[in-house]
């Protein structure tokens, strides 16, 4: 709330001295958004993931993720495959970091190895979804640079340039709700050629905690070739205290069984 | 018989009475034709639509299957751009550098979803205990000499590059640009690709002009259909004037040329008219149009003009009465050949080829309103201006209608020996006619002056193919592509597949599994081969598309359930026949070496258009067969004889029989386009036929004339009329076999064959055949 006041002070002090670029209110934002959710320490939950394709043919995808908030880098989360049968067991472990490339181990039980997934490459889908893996992993402030579009009642229009010369995208246009805690409702993204790619809408928002934002369907959409995919998460839980030592390569095979 | 003389005398009738109607009121009736012209030519819109997707019909089989295909992967449509540097060696800094720079911009093509290139190719190798994929040159302009040797090495192994991307000397390589067009407007989505490519093409090649760039693939075919059809559409220029000056010459008289002028004009201002009422999207067949009505419909003009000038010039009658006289006496044969070419293009619906839908049903119209023009605004007009005509004889014309008198007297002295010289004759070229093959390879439906046709035949000379077979191979279950007996089966097929002589690239699912096995066993060459395990197979596809980037991933080749992979085989230039028959020849390996779920069929462009003539053929007969019986009965009515409405069958099939048996002799390959000339030419061919035997049957019924009296008669009347209508209509159809596109042009030249082949059979066989037949009546009577 307080938070909340003096953003207000700051917003009405734009339109009194003009002072503040739209690069350096988007930065603001972005950061605003990332304060907002500091402090859940830890969190498992569950995942259904459904793809679809133009056709409305779907396969699905079970997964448990982990995830530890880091402050002086970027989260570590540990994502386990429930499903297909083929792939049961198998978990990627990535530490996301706030400039530079991310890390990321993938562990197979059918060989019982660990195995460093090569981390120039990471705008691809991940396991034949609509999301690319940038579009799942931690979002750091750092990764982006900012500018401000416009205000349409609680929802504040910011455009994300990544930084990474490897994404996919040239561009993101993210809606934050300033009044819900900065928690974001759409994001859509262009494509190299900046042609819109892709539309991820956010449903089933509920408050964890008194202040952790957590939507229940992330629905992402591809203009392009009309397929889908439909993340739905259940079974939030904030009270695992995990710690580093279950982001380890060892814990990483170790989850899998 | 007195019952249709009634009839006749109430045509007759009739038809003075519109003439007389139309000259009083002359002026009405011009600005009604105004009008009626000029609000349908303001209804016109002429938009071309190239998607290749336009010559198959919605419930085109072939089409169905590609469809259900790349809904299941994905819609690809292409740009391949070919690059051939001087120093015939891709590998150095510079070119490597060069085409990473395309590459990148590539991506910026307009609905572009993957750009496949030499440097991003994603190669896999085992670092360590890792599987590392990545670029096979990013940056290249910071690579060491080594660095570079490394990577020609690694391409020139890579079996998914060379043939495709890369060719075996490692001196031409490809940009492969992937698109994925809404389908909305093709007629505008096309042209965006195109200009943004060409643009790049260009740019690129003064950046670095020791590149040869050459480009194919399915969106440059669209845009040559697109541009074969504008092309075309220009031919109607150099008819006009033809039309203009043959008048001209036929007619000696300045008000009769721009009366006919103004009768076309208002014919094709028509036509454009119904292309935009109904919506119409000119494609490459149909874009000929204005040419067709303007070679018809000039016909009806000439005819009612030159008698009313004979009229006026011989008979000395008033410029009004002459007018009247000569509408008494065309109005009928007018309406009849008009009704006949309307029934040959209106059967081309019966067709499976949609643009030869719009082609028959554009001309069908057009000629339909050209009959309304030739017996309204054309009298009106010839009523309005000032035609002049003295009263004298023409030496010349004595000479000629001598010239045609000689030629019936020949025929007349030996009728039945010509009747058996031209029966051999036809019965040889009838079975010739039979040797002719379909072919409508697609790039040779595009001669020689067409860059997209050089282009393409170079890529095929030096890099790969451009004609392909795609299979969707099931496994049966669900997640079943990394079932070893699935990977084990479709690898044998892979390895079948690369035996064929034909067979020039195969792209399929299970490289990619035998490559990353081997990656995860440390590149151990000993594995590569696919994986022996179900779960560590699946597991490795998925440890491997983790590591694909943007754009660069197995969607494509992959569906969403992972239970079916897209085999690619990529053919050499064969024939529509030897393509159809490679593709039956994989769908039947499949079915004896490999388990039901992996069934399947073979689908792609190619074989659509493989198929596309045999369809046509099939899907036509019918039409061609109620195009023959719709046109006898007009006969018989016209004539008012059923015998000899039989007999006009004869001379009004085997033109069509001869012109396909001089082709057998001249290309002896037939495309999809010639499929609809039957239809078609029984239309405008028949006119001749039907003036000589309705001159024939009046010399016999008004005159008295025995049948080698009414012979001589009738070559005399209509002999001349039919050699300068069959010059207009050779004129008109071999300005169309100028076109650069073979389905028209082909069609054009067999037309100009079939249009001779007619008038020669009109003059020799059919009077024969009318004495002939004769003898037996007069012998009939006398026995009586």
């Amino acid at each position: 709330m307080k938070k909340l006041i003096i953003t207000t002070i700051v917003l009405s002090f734009i339109g009194l001295l003009n002072a503040q670029t739209p690069e350096e209110r988007g930065l603001e934002i972005a950061k605003a958004a990332e304060e907002a959710d500091l402090g859940f320490n830890s969190s498992t939950v569950e995942l259904k993931m459904t793809l679809k394709n133009k056709n409305g043919q779907t396969s699905e995808r079970s997964l448990t993720t982990k995830t530890l908030e880091l402050t002086e880098d970027g989260d570590k989360s540990l994502i386990v495959f429930n499903s297909p049968k083929d792939v049961k067991g198998t978990s990627t472990l990535t530490f996301t970091h706030k400039i530079g490339s991310d890390d990321q181990w993938l562990y197979l039980p059918s060989i019982k190895r660990v195995k460093r997934i090569s981390s120039n490459n990471k705008s691809g889908p991940f396991v034949g979804s609509e999301f690319a893996y940038e579009d799942l992993s931690s979002q750091e402030v750092e990764k982006y640079t900012y500018k401000f579009l416009e205000e349409n009642g609680s929802i504040l229009v910011v455009e994300q340039d990544p930084i990474d010369p490897k994404s996919g995208y040239t561009r993101r246009i993210v809606s934050y709700n300033k009044d819900k805690g900065y928690r974001i409702e759409k994001v859509e993204f262009y494509d190299r050629k900046n042609a819109l790619l892709k539309t991820l809408s956010y449903s089933g928002y509920k408050l964890y905690k008194g202040k952790f934002w957590r939507a229940a369907v992330f629905n992402m959409v591809n203009h392009q070739s009309n397929k889908e995919t439909r993340l739905e998460f259940s079974n939030y839980n904030f009270d695992v205290n995990l710690s580093d030592d279950d982001f380890t390569q060892v814990a990483l095979k170790r989850s899998g069984n | 018989m007195n019952a249709l003389k009634k009839v006749s005398n109430v045509s007759n009738k009739f038809a003075k009475q519109w003439a007389e109607f139309v000259i009083k009121r002359k002026w009405y009736v011009f600005i009604a034709t105004i009008l009626l012209a000029m609000g349908l030519g303001s209804q016109g819109n002429m938009e071309f639509d190239g998607d290749y997707h336009v010559f198959f019909s919605k419930s085109n089989p072939e089409l169905e299957a590609f469809d259900a295909l790349q809904e299941k992967y994905t819609k690809d449509d292409n740009v391949i751009l070919v690059l051939s540097p001087s120093n015939k060696n891709v590998f150095t800094k510079e070119n490597l550098t060069a085409i990473e720079e395309l590459t990148s911009e590539a991506w910026n093509t307009p609905y572009s979803s993957r750009v496949d290139a030499l440097t991003n190719f994603q190669h896999t190798s085992a670092v360590g205990d890792d599987l590392y994929v990545d670029d096979l040159s990013y940056e290249s302009s910071l690579k060491s000499e080594s660095d570079i040797l490394e990577i020609k090495e690694k391409a020139l192994k890579e079996p998914l590059l060379v043939n495709r991307i890369l060719n075996e000397s490692g001196s031409v390589t490809a940009i492969n640009i992937t698109v994925r067009l809404p389908g909305k407007d093709s007629a505008k989505e096309i042209p965006e690709v195109t200009a943004y490519v060409r643009n790049m093409v260009e740019d690129f090649k003064v950046r670095y002009p020791n590149f040869e760039v050459h480009s194919s693939g399915l969106v440059p075919l669209n845009t040559a259909f697109f541009e074969a059809s504008m092309r075309d559409l220009m031919l109607t220029m150099i008819m006009l004037i033809i039309v203009i000056i043959t008048t001209f010459i036929l007619t000696r008289n300045i008000y009769s040329t721009i009366a006919t002028f103004i009768v076309v004009m208002f014919s094709i201002m028509s036509a454009i008219g119904f292309v935009g009422l109904m919506g119409i999207k000119l494609t490459p067949p149909s874009s000929v149009f204005p040419t067709m009505i303007l070679t018809l419909a000039v016909a009806d003009s000439i005819h009612i003009l030159i008698t009313m000038l004979q009229k006026m010039r011989k008979d000395g009658l008033s410029k009004t009465d002459a007018l009247i006289e000569s509408m008494r006496l065309n109005f009928m044969p007018v309406f009849i050949t008009s009704l006949t070419t309307v029934i040959g293009f209106l059967t081309m619906n019966f067709g499976d080829v949609p643009p030869f839908w719009d082609l028959g049903n554009i001309t069908a119209f057009g000629m339909t309103m050209a009959f309304i023009y030739s017996t309204t605004a054309l009298p009106a007009l010839m009523a309005i201006l000032p035609v002049k005509s003295k009263v004298k004889r023409n030496k010349a014309e004595v000479i000629k209608n001598n010239w045609y008198s000689t030629l019936g007297e020949f025929v007349v002295k030996q009728p039945r020996r010509l009747t058996i010289i031209s029966i051999v004759i036809i019965g040889g070229l009838t079975f010739l006619a039979t040797k002719n093959t379909f072919n409508d390879e697609f790039i040779n439906y595009f001669d020689q002056s067409v860059e997209f046709r050089t282009d393409t035949d170079y890529i095929s000379d030096n890099l790969t193919g451009i004609y392909n077979i795609e299979y969707s191979i099931g496994s049966g279950e669900s997640g079943g592509i990394n079932n070893p007996e699935y990977l084990k089966n479709l690898n044998a097929f892979e390895d079948w597949l690369n035996e064929q002589p034909e067979v020039v690239h195969v792209n399929a699912f299970s490289e990619v599994a035998r490559r990353v096995n081997r990656s995860m066993h440390g590149d151990n060459e000993q594995y590569y081969r696919v994986p022996d395990n179900r779960e560590e197979a699946a597991q490795y596809l998925l440890l491997y598309e983790l590591s694909l980037p943007f754009g660069l991933d197995l969607n494509n080749q992959i569906n969403v359930d992972k239970s079916e992979t897209r085999v690619t085989v990529t053919i050499e230039n064969v024939s529509s026949a030897e393509m159809i028959t490679f593709a039956k020849k994989g769908e039947t390996w499949l079915k004896s070496n490999t388990p039901e779920p992996m069934h399947a069929i073979g689908v792609s462009p190619t074989l659509m258009f493989s198929k596309l003539g045999f369809r046509q053929a099939d899907s036509m007969f019918k039409g061609n067969i109620v195009a023959l019986i719709l046109i006898s009965l007009v006969l018989m009515l016209a004539l008012r004889n059923f015998k000899l409405g039989l007999l006009s069958i004869i001379p009004n099939v085997t033109p069509v029989l001869v012109g396909f048996g001089i082709w057998a002799l001249y290309k002896a390959q037939i495309n999809t386009g010639m499929v609809i000339v039957f239809g078609m030419t029984l239309g405008i061919i028949v006119d001749d036929t039907v003036h000589f035997m309705s001159k024939f049957l009046r010399a016999r019924r008004e005159l008295g004339y025995d049948a080698k009296q009414a012979v001589i008669y009738a070559f005399e009347t209509v002999g001349k009329a039919l050699v300068t209508t069959t010059l207009v209509l050779i004129a008109g159809f071999a300005i169309l076999s100028t076109s650069s596109f073979a389905l028209n042009s082909y069609m054009a030249r067999i037309t100009v064959i079939i249009i001779i082949s007619a008038l020669l059979i009109d003059f020799i066989l059919l009077p024969s055949l009318l004495i002939l037949t004769s003898k037996k009546d007069s012998l009939l009577k006398a026995k009586n």
